[in-house]
């Protein structure tokens, strides 16, 4: 029988089973913390960080990704603060510089609620929009349907994209599994527009 | 190495000890060679070569023991070589010297005054390591074995105590009392963290799961510091020891240790240590017959930096790609394939030996309250001496610059110090007095890191260092979060901007934004610290942000979109060294000519201002270009 551990997520007293992450713990609250790469189901990855909210352990405050933190006894938790808005508006932001401003869905309608400049960092930058913030929610879900997935990241750093491996495209089209999952709108269900680059386009430098 | 039956037990250890002793004379004229990356970089294989060949040719082979050692940290000075037993300390030195060392000192007992170390300022040379200034301040336990030692060679690591640490471990203390030791001996990680040793190894033996591993991170990717790889490389098995130490103490019976690809030294002096120590019974199985097994593989890092932050370091051991993942949950509960998983910094490692053997209260009394023990820095940058330096914790800046270092080169002012590596804060000169420790370094905005260091003088452009580490960290993130990768790349677009002289005044408050919102959200220790040194410069350097913004000026001439070179004709002694050397021919005039720069021509490299002995040659920022002198203009002769 797992333990129940008791926590406070902005000043409301909640009850969790120990091992639950601050996401899990608020939604069963009814209070709501945005995601981007976060997916029920999923393992939690991280890499979004707009689940950023401030704990307070020990007397000291900070910032951790609420879909990764497992909910503690007497946890502090603050979900929307000045600062938290300020870094969920400058992540959105920052996503956009390649994304581009023409996204739709969660990220859309994020952006309208904190205030976001899509186009704050897209000056000078030279390459068409992707679309795509790189939440790898499309490549753990195709991992996940097919075992041996159709796409995948390539590059590190700056250069990380999404790519498809052509050899294993007759897998794709059949699950479905990665369409209406997309937080900025990218694969709808004719797939993914702009489509996603092939591997060996890629690392021969065409594309 | 000698053929030796398995040992069984610490006494065994201590006879075989004694049987090397006795088979060594301490009188023997021994010539320690060094073969570590620096070295080998200046031509030590040929050295060795030579003396091999020297010492054959002169029927001295049997006389002579030639030793092949590791890194001395001098490294700028190499290659080196140390003759025994009078301790004659050779730098720079080239296989056309050795025919000479060899007749001269080795037959005829003679010193060769010009391969010793000279002192720059008071000419002085030093014939002992100790004597020179370089090494006179500092506490060299770990690297101080160094040049006694063939890391290829275990017999030299055990005749000097090797493994007496861990037969005490084994034999004498529990595990608890070991983890109790480097409690009490308040050993902070090594690599930069500086998180207390102690507990982590505390956390993981009482974590739940089975097996537990313990691992060592030798993937030291900083621009400008190399101490991992060279203990690694002068002195595997003193971080063997201590591995299996750890091993013994949290309970796990397989480690591995994390070393790049790229070291090859170190990858190949580690595997031979691991293969001697398991045919000495001292790894493996029943280790030194106490019942206790244990094993190590070596795993070669692929080369990336991120790599070197201990989850993505777990997950490239698991095969996958070299990521950082959440780590809420400490990799010491939830590591390699989700069991605990010990990781330390191979000087953390190497010093446990030290700590079990002379105990807690002796190496508490070295450093500072908080942090015992020392150091390794890699002092490089605008000092005359560049190199490893290992000191007590708590030196100050000013002492481990100036002491050690030597001062600031060409007589240049000093600006700043970055500690810490890439991810390291810029330390202005009012805080020169501070002692360099854990706590002391995160008060000023920098860090520990894994001791690197870099020295930067009046020359330097403290935008244009900011720009060079984000462009570093943006080639080396691994890309998986927003913050990081996003943000790196907006503030290397900034920061490429300002330096070329399209900076906005709105500039500084994104930059601030971006460098905030990085600190406090992005997923690892790479994206939450690679905001240190534009923060750190912004802190303490904002007027040069503020000249390059405002008046697209350069004050350091570091910029070249905003700087131009220009040659003062009152000063210019016609003496041709800028004309021959401009890569581009961009220097005018000739014998008994003023010389003057071309500007359409110029692209800036700063060579002529290199090579001037006169100071004639400007950087001129902001300011406008005086027109080039007449032709023919005679040069202004300083009077001798």
């Amino acid at each position: 029988m797992e333990k129940v551990i008791t926590l406070k997520i902005d000043d409301k007293e909640i009850k969790a089973q120990e091992g639950t992450t601050i996401l899990e713990a608020a939604k069963q609250a009814g209070i709501k913390i945005p995601t981007l790469c976060h997916l029920e189901g999923l393992e939690p990855y991280g890499a979004c960080r707009i689940c950023s909210v401030e704990i307070e352990r020990r007397g000291k405050s900070r910032v951790v990704a609420a879909c990764c933190y497992p909910a503690e006894e007497n946890l502090k938790v603050v979900t929307r603060s000045p600062k938290i808005d300020k870094i969920r508006k400058t992540i959105i932001e920052l996503a956009a510089s390649t994304a581009g401003e023409d996204v739709a869905g969660e990220m859309r309608a994020l952006a309208s609620e904190y205030h976001a400049n899509l186009s704050r960092f897209r000056t000078g930058v030279p390459n068409e929009p992707t679309k795509c913030i790189l939440c790898g929610i499309c490549v753990r879900r195709c991992t996940e349907a097919t075992w041996d997935s159709a796409i995948g990241f390539i590059g590190r750093g700056a250069n990380r994209r999404i790519v498809l491996f052509p050899e294993k495209a007759g897998t794709c089209v059949i699950c479905n599994y990665c369409q209406h999952v997309c937080p900025t709108g990218r694969i709808t269900s004719i797939g993914p527009d702009p489509p996603f680059p092939h591997v060996d386009e890629v690392l021969s430098g065409r594309k | 190495m000698a053929t030796v039956e398995c040992i069984s037990s610490p006494e065994d250890l201590e006879k075989f000890r004694q049987e090397i002793k006795a088979k060594r004379e301490p009188s023997k004229l021994s010539v320690s060679v060094c073969v570590s990356t620096g070295c080998v970089a200046l031509g030590g294989l040929g050295v060795m070569q030579a003396f091999k060949a020297e010492l054959d040719k002169q029927g001295l082979k049997d006389k002579v023991e030639l030793k092949e050692t590791g890194c001395l940290g001098f490294c700028e000075q190499g290659p080196r070589v140390t003759i025994y037993p009078e301790e004659i300390c050779y730098l720079r030195v080239q296989p056309e010297d050795v025919s000479e060392i060899v007749s001269k000192t080795i037959l005829e007992k003679q010193v060769v005054e010009r391969l010793l170390y000279k002192d720059r300022a008071s000419g002085r040379t030093a014939q002992k390591l100790e004597d020179i200034p370089f090494y006179k301040y500092q506490l060299r336990l770990l690297l101080g074995d160094n040049a006694k030692i063939d890391p290829k060679n275990i017999d030299d690591y055990i005749v000097l105590g090797g493994y007496d640490a861990l037969a005490k471990s084994l034999f004498k203390m529990t595990p608890e009392q070991v983890i109790e030791e480097i409690k009490r001996a308040n050993l902070r990680g090594r690599g930069g963290g500086g998180f207390p040793t102690g507990s982590k190894w505390e956390t993981t033996r009482g974590a739940p799961g089975e097996p537990k591993y313990v691992v060592v991170n030798c993937d030291q990717g900083d621009p400008g510091a190399f101490m991992d790889r060279s203990l690694m490389e002068g002195n595997p098995h003193s971080v063997l020891e201590g591995l299996i130490i750890g091993g013994y103490a949290i309970g796990a019976h397989e480690g591995f240790v994390y070393v790049r690809e790229e070291y090859p030294i170190a990858v190949e002096n580690i595997s031979v240590a691991i293969k001697q120590a398991e045919q000495y019974g001292l790894l493996g199985e029943n280790i030194m017959g106490s019942g206790f097994d244990f094993r190590v593989k070596v795993h070669r890092g692929a080369g990336a930096f991120v790599s070197g932050e201990s989850s993505a370091l777990m997950t490239a051991i698991e095969g996958k790609v070299g990521e950082p993942r959440p780590k809420y949950v400490h990799t010491a509960v939830k590591g390699i394939w989700d069991k605990p998983s010990c990781l330390n910094n191979d000087k953390t490692w190497a010093t446990v030996p030290l700590i079990i053997l002379r105990g807690a209260e002796w190496f508490k009394r070295i450093g500072t309250k908080g942090s015992s023990g020392t150091m390794i820095f890699s002092l490089v940058g605008k000092v005359n001496n560049t190199g490893l330096v290992e000191v007590p914790m708590g030196i100050t800046l000013r002492d481990l610059i100036y002491k050690i270092g030597g001062g600031i080169r060409a007589g240049k002012k000093f600006k700043a110090v970055q500690t810490g590596g890439p991810s390291g804060g810029l330390i202005p000169e009012e805080y020169l007095d501070l002692p360099v420790d854990f706590d002391e370094l995160a008060k000023v905005g920098s860090m520990m890191g894994s001791g690197g260091m870099v020295v930067m003088d009046e020359d330097t452009c403290m935008v244009d260092t900011a720009k060079y580490f984000v462009d570093f960290l943006l080639e080396e993130s691994c890309g998986k979060c927003i913050p990081c990768r996003e943000g790196l790349r907006a503030l290397s677009k900034i920061l490429n901007d300002i330096c070329e002289g399209k900076g906005k005044d709105e500039d500084l408050k994104t930059t601030e934004d971006i460098a905030e919102t990085m600190r406090d959200a992005s997923l690892c220790a790479l994206g939450q610290t690679a905001a240190n040194p534009v923060l750190s410069s912004m802190k303490y350097f904002r007027d040069e942000w503020e000249q390059h913004i405002g008046y697209k000026c350069c004050s350091a001439g570091a910029c070249k979109a905003l700087t131009n070179y220009y040659i003062d004709p009152k000063k210019c002694q016609a003496c041709l060294f800028c004309l021959k050397e401009c890569p581009v021919g961009a220097v005018q005039g000739g014998k008994n000519q003023v010389h003057w720069v071309d500007q359409a021509k110029c692209v800036k490299c700063g060579t002529c201002y290199e090579v001037c002995n006169f100071n004639a040659v400007k950087k001129l920022s902001a300011e406008p270009i005086p027109p080039p002198p007449t032709k023919g203009t005679k040069p202004i002769r300083k009077r001798k």
